[in-house]
C-alpha cells in the first residue's frame, strides 16, 4: 500500500503543478514509512520538502498555500501528533470556505498514518478519526487496500475541500488478519494489490461491499476490514462486509440497503469506544433501519484506554472480540 | 505549610505580573524611554539581521517633538501623500465612531474600534502593493479603508444583513476581501501567522513578486502559531512581514502577560535570526518607513522582518468590555507617544500644507460620508430585523457540494421555519 500512496503522490505531482508535499522527513529521506521516497529527487525541492517539527506550522502553512492557490498535501508523521495542528484544521481549514463565503477555499489533503498493531505504544497507535468527522467542513477518508489508497488519495488531492486522509499503517506492507502470531502475508497475494501505474480516482463518499452476505452487515474501515474478513471466513458466518472508505461524507445508501437486507448490523473500529465513529454509525442505522433490525446494533472497538504497549493485543479488537460479538448478534 | 528551608535559601516565589496602574491610580509613563529621532539610523535594506539587534530594542521615530519629520528613516512623502494618509486615518476614526454607536443602538452585536492605533493599519497598507496579501487580526479595518474597499460592504458585514458578502456568517468586523488583498479574519488568535507564511512561501516558490503582511497583538504573540510561523519564515526565508501591534492591553491583561516585563516584542526576532524593528506606532511616518523597509527586504529575497509597533489601545478591547474596570482612566491622555492623528495633523500644519480649519472641515465631511453610507447599508437591514440572507444559505459553503446529511438538515430547518411562521412564511 505504501507504493500505491507513493504512486498517487507521484501522479499528482506530475499532473498538477499546484500540488506541493511537505512534512517532517518527507523530502530527501522520503518519509519514515517511505511514502514519499524518490519524490523530491524527481519533482524538486520546492515541490517536496522537509519542514520544521511543528504540526501547527505545517497545517497552518498549508492553509496559507491553499489560499494562494496551491494544492498542498502535508504529511503528519503519525496521527498521534496531529493535535498541535488541530486548531488550524478545525478552526481554519474546515471553516475557510464557509466563513469567507467562497472568497477563500482550502483544497488541502492532510495525510497521516494511524492505528496500532505495530507495538507503537500510546503515541504511535491512535485512531482519532471521529474527532475529524465531528468537525463540519472536513472530509475523512481511510483506505483499506493499495488500489483504493491510490484512487482515493488522488480524489482527495483533487477535492476542493480539506481532506484528512488516514492511512492504516499496520497494513502498509500487507493485509492483517488480526492473528499477530501468524506470518505476515504480503500484498502481492491479495486481490486489492494490483495497482495501475497511471491516474485513476475513486469517488469520495462511496463505500465498497467487500463481501456480500445475508446474515449480518458489518460496517468497518481500514485495518479492521481484513480482520473482519478473516473472522468471517473462519466462522462461516454469511456476513456482508462494507468497507466505508470515506467516513464523511458517509455512503448512507449502501449502509441502509445492506442493513435492511440483513436485519443485523455490527460496527467495527480500532479506535476507542466512547464517542467513536461507531456511535454515529449505530445512531444512523437505528434512525433509518429500526424496524428492520432483529438485534441491537453491536459495537466492536478498542477499549477506552490509551493504546498500551505490552498489552497491545489485549487492546486490539481482534478475532476473539469479533467472534464473541458475532455470537451475540446472531443469537437474538 | 512552607517546606523547611534548604541550604539557607529563601523560599521560592511565584511571580505574577501586575500592571503599574489600576483604576483610581494616576498613570505615570515617565519611565518609558523615548529615544531621540534617528538614535538608530536606517540600515541598508540588505543588512544581515545579526547586525541590527539594537533596532529591536530601540524605537524608530520620524516625527520629532516639534512635529518636524527628520532623520534617515524619514520616508520623504510629499504633501498629497501625507494628506491622503491623514484623510484615511480620519475616515477610519469616523467609521469606528459610527459603528461603535450602531452597536450601542442595538443595530448589531459587536464592534471593535482601532482608536489610537490607526497608523498601524493605514500607514502600513499605504506601503504595500494592491495585490500583496494582508493577513489581519481583528483591529486592522484601516487596511480596507486605505485600499478603498467600499465602506458599505464593511457595514453590511457588521449588520449581517442581506447585503453581507459573507452571508451573515461571521461575527461583525471579521471581513474577507480577496480582491482587495485582505484575508478572511479568524476569531482564533494568531492562526493567520503561519497562514501568511504559507502564502508567502507559495508566492516565492512560484517566482511571483507578491509578498504577505500579517498582524497580531502583543498578547497573542504567546500563541504557538506565532512561534511556528517565525520558525517557518526563518527556515524558508519567506517574503513575509510580521507585525505586532503592541497596544499594551489584551482585553484586561497587560502586555506583561505576554512577556513584556523582560524584553521587547521586536526582540523575539533575534532568536529566530530575522530582522526585528521596534517602532513608534503612533508616528505614522515611522510606521510607514519601517513597513517600507521590511517590504523592500521581502521583495528582494532578503527575508522576513518582525516589526513591533509600540502604541496604546485608546478604547476598550471591544464593545463587550469596560476598560475603566481594569486600568487607570487617563492612561491614553498620559501616553508619551501622543495620538497618531494629532501628530500627523501637526506635522502637515507645520509644513504649511494643512490648517485647523481644513482639518475640522474634513472631519465633518468624512463623518457625513460615513453617515450617508450607513443609511444606505441600513436599507439592507440591521442584525436581528429579518433582512438576512435566505435560511438555506446556512448550509451552503460547508463543502463545495452539499452532501446528503446537510441537505436533510436543511430540509428540517425549513420545516421548522414553516412551523414557526405558518403558511405565511416565505423564504427570506
Amino acid at each position: 500500500m505504501i507504493e500505491a500512496i507513493n504512486s498517487a503522490l507521484d501522479v499528482m505531482l506530475t499532473r498538477d503543478p499546484d500540488v506541493v508535499i511537505m512534512g517532517e522527513d518527507v523530502g530527501y529521506f522520503g518519509g519514515v514509512f517511505r511514502a514519499t521516497a524518490g519524490l523530491q529527487r524527481k519533482h524538486g525541492k520546492t515541490r517536496v520538502f522537509d519542514t520544521p517539527i511543528t504540526e501547527c506550522g505545517i497545517i497552518g502553512v498549508g492553509v496559507g498555500m491553499a489560499a494562494y492557490g496551491l494544492r498542498p498535501v502535508p504529511e503528519i508523521q503519525f496521527a498521534d501528533y496531529i493535535y498541535p495542528g488541530l486548531d488550524q484544521l478545525v478552526s481554519e481549514a474546515a471553516r475557510m470556505r464557509y466563513r469567507s463565503a467562497n472568497d477563500f477555499i482550502c483544497p488541502m489533503t492532510v495525510r497521516s498514518p494511524f492505528g496500532g498493531g505495530i507495538f507503537g505504544g500510546q503515541t504511535h497507535s491512535q485512531s482519532p478519526e471521529s474527532m475529524f468527522t465531528h468537525v463540519c467542513g472536513i472530509k475523512t477518508v481511510i483506505p483499506a487496500n493499495p488500489y483504493d489508497a491510490k484512487g482515493l488519495l488522488i480524489a482527495a488531492i483533487e477535492d476542493n475541500d480539506p481532506v484528512v486522509f488516514f492511512e492504516p499503517k499496520r497494513i502498509y506492507n500487507g493485509p492483517f488478519s488480526g492473528y499477530y502470531d501468524r506470518p505476515v502475508e504480503p500484498w502481492s497475494k491479495h486481490e486489492g494489490s494490483a495497482v495501475p501505474e497511471d491516474y485513476y480516482r475513486i469517488e469520495l463518499g462511496k463505500a465498497a461491499t467487500v463481501r456480500e452476505g445475508e446474515a449480518v452487515t458489518v460496517l468497518t474501515y481500514g485495518t479492521m476490514v481484513h480482520v473482519v474478513k478473516a473472522v468471517v471466513a473462519e466462522t462461516g458466518i454469511d456476513a456482508e462486509i462494507i468497507d466505508l472508505r470515506t467516513l464523511l461524507p458517509l455512503d448512507i445508501e449502501t449502509i441502509e440497503a445492506s442493513v435492511k437486507k440483513t436485519g443485523r448490523c455490527m460496527v467495527v473500529h480500532e479506535a476507542t469506544r466512547t464517542s467513536g465513529f461507531g456511535a454515529e454509525l449505530a445512531a444512523q442505522v437505528q434512525e433509518r433501519c429500526f424496524y428492520h433490525l432483529e438485534a441491537p446494533v453491536e459495537r466492536v472497538t478498542g477499549f477506552d484506554t490509551p493504546y498500551p504497549h505490552s498489552l497491545e493485543w489485549a487492546y486490539f479488537p481482534g478475532p476473539v472480540r469479533l467472534a464473541r460479538a458475532f455470537d451475540k448478534i446472531m443469537k437474538d | 505549610m512552607a517546606q523547611r528551608l534548604k541550604n539557607n535559601l529563601a523560599p521560592l516565589r511565584l511571580h505574577v505580573p501586575e500592571p503599574k496602574f489600576r483604576p483610581g491610580d494616576k498613570a505615570d509613563f515617565s519611565d518609558i524611554v523615548v529615544p531621540p529621532v534617528d538614535a538608530l539610523p536606517r540600515p541598508d535594506e540588505a543588512v544581515k539581521p545579526a547586525e541590527i539587534h539594537d533596532l529591536a530594542y530601540g524605537l524608530v521615530r520620524v516625527l520629532d517633538d516639534d512635529s518636524g519629520a527628520r532623520g534617515s528613516w524619514n520616508p520623504g512623502l510629499d504633501a498629497d501623500r501625507l494628506r491622503l494618509m491623514l484623510r484615511k486615518m480620519l475616515l477610519l476614526r469616523a467609521f469606528d465612531d459610527r459603528m461603535f454607536r450602531a452597536q450601542r443602538q442595538g443595530k448589531t452585536s459587536f464592534y471593535m474600534k482601532s482608536f489610537g492605533e490607526e497608523a498601524t493599519s493605514v500607514a502600513t497598507a499605504m506601503t504595500l502593493q494592491h495585490d500583496d496579501m494582508c493577513f489581519p487580526s481583528y483591529r486592522q479595518q484601516g487596511i480596507l479603508i486605505t485600499r478603498d474597499y467600499p465602506m458599505i460592504e464593511m457595514m453590511n458585514q457588521i449588520y449581517s444583513n442581506r447585503g453581507d458578502r459573507l452571508k451573515g456568517r461571521q461575527l461583525p468586523i471579521m471581513y474577507s476581501a480577496k480582491d482587495y488583498g485582505f484575508f478572511s479574519i479568524s476569531g482564533n488568535l494568531t492562526t493567520q501567522y503561519p497562514q501568511a507564511v504559507g502564502w508567502a512561501m507559495a508566492s516565492a516558490s512560484r517566482g511571483d513578486t507578491r509578498i504577505a503582511a500579517v498582524w497580531c497583538g502583543d498578547g497573542s504573540t504567546a500563541e504557538g502559531d506565532f512561534h511556528s510561523a517565525l520558525t517557518f519564515a526563518a527556515v524558508y526565508n519567506a517574503p513575509v512581514i510580521f507585525q505586532v501591534v503592541n497596544n499594551q492591553w489584551a482585553i484586561s491583561s497587560f502586555s506583561g502577560f505576554a512577556g513584556s516585563e523582560r524584553t521587547t516584542f521586536a526582540a523575539r526576532a533575534i532568536g529566530y535570526g530575522i530582522a526585528g524593528l521596534r517602532v513608534d506606532g503612533n508616528d505614522a511616518l515611522a510606521v510607514y518607513a519601517a513597513m517600507e523597509w521590511a517590504a523592500n527586504r521581502a521583495r528582494t529575497n532578503n527575508g522576513p522582518t518582525l516589526i513591533e509597533y509600540f502604541t496604546y489601545r485608546g478604547e476598550g478591547h471591544s464593545t463587550s468590555d469596560d476598560p475603566s474596570a481594569y486600568r487607570a482612566a487617563e492612561e491614553y491622555a498620559e501616553w508619551p507617544l501622543g495620538d497618531p492623528v494629532e501628530r500627523l495633523k501637526a506635522h502637515l500644519i507645520g509644513l504649511g500644507e494643512w490648517s485647523d480649519e481644513q482639518h475640522a472641515a474634513l472631519s465633518v465631511a468624512l463623518m457625513d460620508e460615513v453617515k450617508t453610507t450607513q443609511k444606505e447599508a441600513e436599507k439592507n437591514g440591521i442584525l436581528g430585523h429579518g433582512l438576512h440572507h435566505p435560511f438555506e444559505t446556512m448550509f451552503e459553503d460547508v463543502f463545495e457540494e452539499m452532501p446528503w446529511h446537510l441537505k436533510e438538515q436543511c430540509a428540517q430547518m425549513l420545516e421548522e421555519q414553516h412551523d414557526k411562521f405558518g403558511d405565511e412564511w416565505k423564504p427570506n
